[in-house]
């Protein structure tokens, strides 16, 4: 218990102070994961819109692959990444491996199925609100699937949350391929996780509370911009 | 989509930039401390940025295979040498030692810290079944752990040897938590902050003693670069920020490498 007290004192003594450790780590978690989430929104939400409309053949078998690969293992896909940016790999040319830009393919990878499921579960309910209308005013599937995204917007503003939050807790793929290199791959999880290994559990732990609150600060941001709570709204 | 894949790639794609040498050290090189020391001096010096990747010593080679590191800082003779005779460097260069201690519970169920040489003391443990935590994951410090287990003529297995496949501040933890026999180096369990009931009961074998070499690797971007490194890594000035290294007031690397 003691130690959990020194934690959230180390927590608070790292950022009253501003610590530039801190605040450089911080920003590059911020950086890779809402990178991240904007290319696994950009390709999820689309994807799961198109699904909920779409009818074809292996619509099930792709919609339970899609929910399956929720669970994807972070340290699978971290291998998987290293080994197609390794230099000895298909796409070691590039030179990606131990950059950010590596941090964020995996973190797109496993975020991606998430925000896809998410998307198509609340798109498929607004579908059957919207198919009559929609298809009585004869509008092609492009123009559907942009009026279902943009009236289903706070639905999937939520699994572009759900991806954040899965993405900046990450910790397995983005150890593998980012490497943990101090001033150039190191985020929060994987300095956590450091400080783990040292036994300086105050630390990690005063990490770990940073890392909670850079959460609650990013959706409380968000749910102001997006004004979900506003004018009498439920 | 792809525009705007290719755009945030393009953004983010600052891969090693000039005068960068990415290399692989083990972790109780990096939890000792030693390297905060080395290399901020090394970038003054020769203005090289070393990027340093902490991994064990079985990955650290893998990535030098690859060519995904250009050199390796690594303490396990019979690996590397099989890492040269395989063509994925051309030598290795002692640079320095520590030796590994033998780290148990305070009260010593096994009485350990009475044998007069480590295989002496491993026996004491296996015998009295007291818990022992290895490191399980092929890092240099578990090589030759399984060595001396070898020569003790033990195989160590049953309900008391935890194979926990992580790295040594990691396993250290374990061994805390189960108040918990543990091969170690010097200089990690000095720097360990969470001792919690454990204490250094046996140290000073020869067996114990603990070469870190540098491997410059074959297929490494520049290696000229890393040919650098290695030159101030043998350096006067490398010699007296190793030999004046303390944690809690003790030397724990010897610097030992040759001029060519």
């Amino acid at each position: 218990m003691d130690e959990i007290w020194a934690g959230a004192l180390a927590g608070l003594r790292l950022v009253v102070t501003l610590d530039p450790a801190l605040v450089d780590i911080t920003l590059r978690s911020l950086q890779v994961t809402l990178t991240a989430v904007v290319i696994a929104s950009a390709i999820g939400l689309p994807l799961g819109a198109w699904l909920a409309i779409r009818r074809f053949r292996y619509r099930r078998l792709v919609i339970a692959t899609l929910n399956a690969l929720m669970g994807l293992p972070p340290v699978v896909v971290g291998l998987v990444v290293y080994l197609l940016l390794s230099r000895a790999g298909p796409f070691g040319v590039l030179g990606l491996l131990f950059t950010p830009t590596a941090m964020i393919i995996a973190q797109v990878i496993i975020i991606t199925p998430l925000i896809a499921s998410i998307a198509h579960q609340a798109i498929r309910e607004l579908w059957a609100d919207y198919h009559d209308l929609l298809i009585s005013l004869s509008t092609s599937r492009r123009q559907r699937i942009a009026t279902l995204i943009w009236d289903g917007r706070r639905a999937l503003l939520t699994a572009s949350l759900a991806g954040f939050g899965r993405a900046i807790g990450e910790v397995g793929a983005i150890m593998i391929v980012g490497g943990n290199i101090d001033n150039a791959t190191r985020v929060l999880t994987t300095a956590i996780a450091l400080e783990t290994g040292k036994g300086d559990f105050a630390l990690a732990l005063g990490l770990g509370f940073v890392l909670i609150g850079l959460a609650l600060a990013v959706n409380i941001a968000i749910h102001m911009v997006s004004r979900t709570e506003s004018d009498g709204r439920w | 989509m792809i525009r705007i894949l290719t755009l945030c790639l393009g953004l983010l794609g600052t891969a090693a930039t000039a005068d960068t040498v990415r290399m692989a050290v083990t972790t109780s090189f990096e939890n000792s401390g030693l390297a905060e020391v080395l290399l901020p001096a090394l970038a003054e010096d020769t203005g090289i940025t070393v990027q340093m990747l902490v991994v064990g010593t079985g990955q650290a080679l893998r990535l030098g295979e690859a060519g995904d590191v250009d050199a390796v800082l690594v303490h396990a003779r019979a690996a590397e040498e099989a890492f040269i005779a395989a063509g994925h460097a051309p030598y290795r260069r002692e640079i320095m030692y520590n030796d590994f201690v033998l780290i148990g519970p305070a009260g010593d169920p096994a009485g350990t810290a009475a044998a007069a040489e480590i295989i002496d003391a491993l026996d004491a443990i296996a015998t009295t079944e007291a818990v022992f935590v290895s490191r399980g994951d092929d890092s240099g410090t578990h090589q030759l752990e399984l060595a001396l287990w070898d020569r003790a003529g033990i195989t160590p297995e049953g309900a008391w040897y935890l194979s926990t496949g992580s790295g040594m501040g990691a396993a250290l933890n374990t061994a805390a938590g189960l108040d918990a026999y543990i091969l170690a180096d010097r200089a990690t369990w000095l720097n360990f902050g969470n001792k919690a009931g454990l204490a250094l009961l046996f140290e000073g074998d020869t067996a114990l003693f603990n070469q870190y070499a540098y491997l410059p690797v074959t297929l490494a971007q520049d290696p000229d670069l890393a040919r650098r490194v290695e030159d101030w890594l043998v350096s006067d000035r490398a010699r007296d920020l190793i030999d004046g290294y303390r944690v809690a007031g003790e030397q724990v690397f010897t610097f030992n490498a040759t001029p060519e």
